[in-house]
């Protein structure tokens, strides 16, 4: 007797799992862009991999809905390449597995929601059932709603409807959770984490920290059209501001501030906060000289404090 | 053994079905969507109706209630495809609809063709409605050649109406569409003697005349029922109307590269 082992795909049912984790799945190669006088973007470089989620972290203007527009083949670079799955982006082959949700200010109001999964549907030679798109986007009860009729938060959502509905393998959200009320944002999430687990790679821009520092592999910083710095959200959080220790102790400032790796001191009421890029080291001298220390805590800096020191054009050590 | 692990399938070529499928479905979607936006639907086909029964149905008696017929005929066509084109696009394009649906497959030309029918549509709906209420309010008689051969020109006018809308379109912000929309072509019906034959227009007026694309097309319209200038040829109105639609597709191509250069 045999058991035939049956696998079955979690999350969305029946995504086709894709290319290999090294593959490189789009490229922005040393792409620059201007217009008029402004460069939005300077000699900038990003390389998606299959199955990652990437964060585009940067202030207004940095360039980021530039990156964005040249990897789908909205505008051309003035100098740089671009190749999104092997091809040219403007190739209508290479958008039919491609998915995007941007920032659109209104949409057209006359249309139910059904009825626009069904036209977005037609654009893809092999998209997800009508039915699969409702329920991911988590649309029942609203489907056959006219979009003008929709709240803030179900718009986003059908726009994030939109996005998937061709089942493509690689995906850009700007700005996906915009409006949306804590439930939906949580559930956008979950559904981004169950597409990276079925092997989608995804783009991700956003001015929640937070999201990205949830949601994303990796994390790309811009400004001002150049890339800042690249790499894990603890990466970033560590290369940037450190990590913070505090505790109570008996110890004195200055002899902190001598340790190894340590960049700053401060007090704070009753506890001293040491800044610290190798926070073990720097305890573990602690621990020997003081065995009345207590209240110790060692965590990483916000990413928030990260992005800010990044982007308010402090210099930083070890970016490129 | 089965495992759901499924490879891609081999990007297989777009075929004929698939362009033909996405076509049917935006003009289905576009029509609908034209359709339930009553501020559009309601105007463009309510004014040639109403204009109608005020003008048509009054003079019966005379030459006006056939006049009309093929001159509110060509306001229609015309205020369909600036209003449904021009401001149909404008407004898309400002609110980065337009941008969503270029980042996905859709063919560029499926999207202008689909409003190009939709529009067609409304202006043969309009032609429709007019016939109607010439036939039975107000007392014209005319044969089906002649509703067919009005149609037909309809249809062809509305191409260099198209091409005007997609200007329209790179012209004009959203918000000031309709006014400045109203405000081009509205006198523009009027000095093409959609309201009353050429020759009883102000002298100033008619200096003006030639160089409109509706005078142009209403001329065509209207030598079907004899309403036609003395010693009307048709050969030259088509020339101006195909000039036009050149002239207008070379100045939006040219705004529109302008403008992708720019942003």
């Amino acid at each position: 007797m045999s058991a035939t082992a049956v696998i079955t795909a979690t999350g969305p049912a029946a995504w086709p799992v894709p290319l290999s984790q090294t593959r490189t799945v789009a490229k922005l190669n040393s792409v620059t862009k201007r217009y008029g006088q402004i460069t939005a973007l300077d000699n900038f470089s990003l390389e998606l991999c299959a199955g990652e989620v990437v964060a585009l972290l940067g202030p207004n203007g940095a360039g980021k809905t530039t990156a964005v527009r040249l990897l789908l083949g909205l505008i051309s670079p003035n100098a740089g390449s671009v190749r999104v799955l092997g091809r040219d982006p403007r190739d209508a082959k290479a958008r039919t597995r491609i998915g995007a949700m941007l920032q659109v200010a209104r949409v057209p109001e006359m249309l139910r929601v059904r009825e626009c999964i069904d036209l977005f549907r037609s654009y893809y030679p092999h998209p997800l059932p009508a039915a699969e798109v409702i329920r991911i986007a988590k649309l029942d009860g609203t489907a056959d709603q006219l979009f003008g009729k929709l709240s803030g938060g179900q718009k986003q959502r059908v726009l994030f409807g939109l996005a998937l509905c061709g089942n493509p393998d690689l995906i850009f959200l700007d700005e996906p959770t915009v409006g949306m009320d804590i439930e939906s944002r949580r559930g956008l999430w979950d559904q981004v984490r169950a597409l990276s687990a079925a092997g989608k790679t995804i783009l991700l821009t956003t001015h929640y920290l937070e999201e990205a520092d949830l949601l994303a592999n990796r994390i790309v910083v811009i400004n001002k059209g150049k890339l800042l710095c690249e790499g894990t959200s603890a990466e970033i959080k560590n290369r940037v501001s450190g990590r913070k220790i505090r505790c109570i102790t008996r110890l004195d400032p200055e002899f902190l501030q001598s340790l190894p790796t340590v960049s700053e001191v401060q007090q704070d009421r009753e506890a001293v906060v040491i800044t610290a890029e190798n926070p073990e080291k720097v305890v573990r001298e602690m621990l020997l000289r003081d065995e009345t220390l207590h209240g110790l805590e060692v965590s990483s800096g916000g990413l928030e404090d990260a992005f800010l020191a990044l982007t308010q054009d402090q210099p930083v050590a070890g970016s490129q | 053994m089965a495992t759901n692990a499924i490879a891609i399938p081999a990007s297989s070529g777009l075929s004929l079905g698939y362009y033909a499928n996405i076509f049917r479905k935006e003009v289905q979607y576009e029509f609908v969507k034209m359709l339930r936006t009553k501020a559009f639907s309601l105007s463009v086909i309510g004014f040639p109706v109403m204009f109608y029964l005020l003008v048509g149905t009054s003079n019966r008696h005379n030459m006006f209630a056939r006049y009309v017929m093929p001159s509110y005929s060509c306001m229609g066509v015309v205020s369909a495809c600036l209003f449904g084109i021009g401001m149909g696009i404008a407004m898309e394009r400002a609110y980065g609809w337009l941008e969503l649906k270029q980042a996905s497959p859709m063919p560029r030309l499926a999207y202008l063709g689909a409003k190009v029918v939709t529009c067609a549509a409304f202006a043969l709906i309009i032609v429709a409605a007019l016939l109607t209420l010439g036939i039975t309010l107000g007392g014209v008689s005319l044969t089906a050649v002649e509703a067919l051969k009005l149609a037909g020109v309809i249809l062809a006018g509305s191409i260099p109406f198209t091409a005007m809308g997609l200007l329209v379109a790179l012209l004009v912000p959203p918000n000031a569409g309709p006014g400045v929309i109203n405000l081009i072509y509205l006198p523009m019906s009027f000095a093409s003697g959609f309201w009353m034959p050429v020759t009883y227009l102000p002298h100033w007026l008619k200096v003006i005349t030639p160089a409109l694309p509706t005078y142009h097309l209403a001329q065509i319209a209207l030598h079907i029922f004899g309403y036609a200038e003395p010693g009307c040829r048709l050969l030259p109105h088509w020339e101006a109307l195909a000039g036009f639609t050149l002239l207008m597709v070379g100045a939006a191509w040219i705004i529109f590269t302008r403008s992708e250069a720019k942003a």
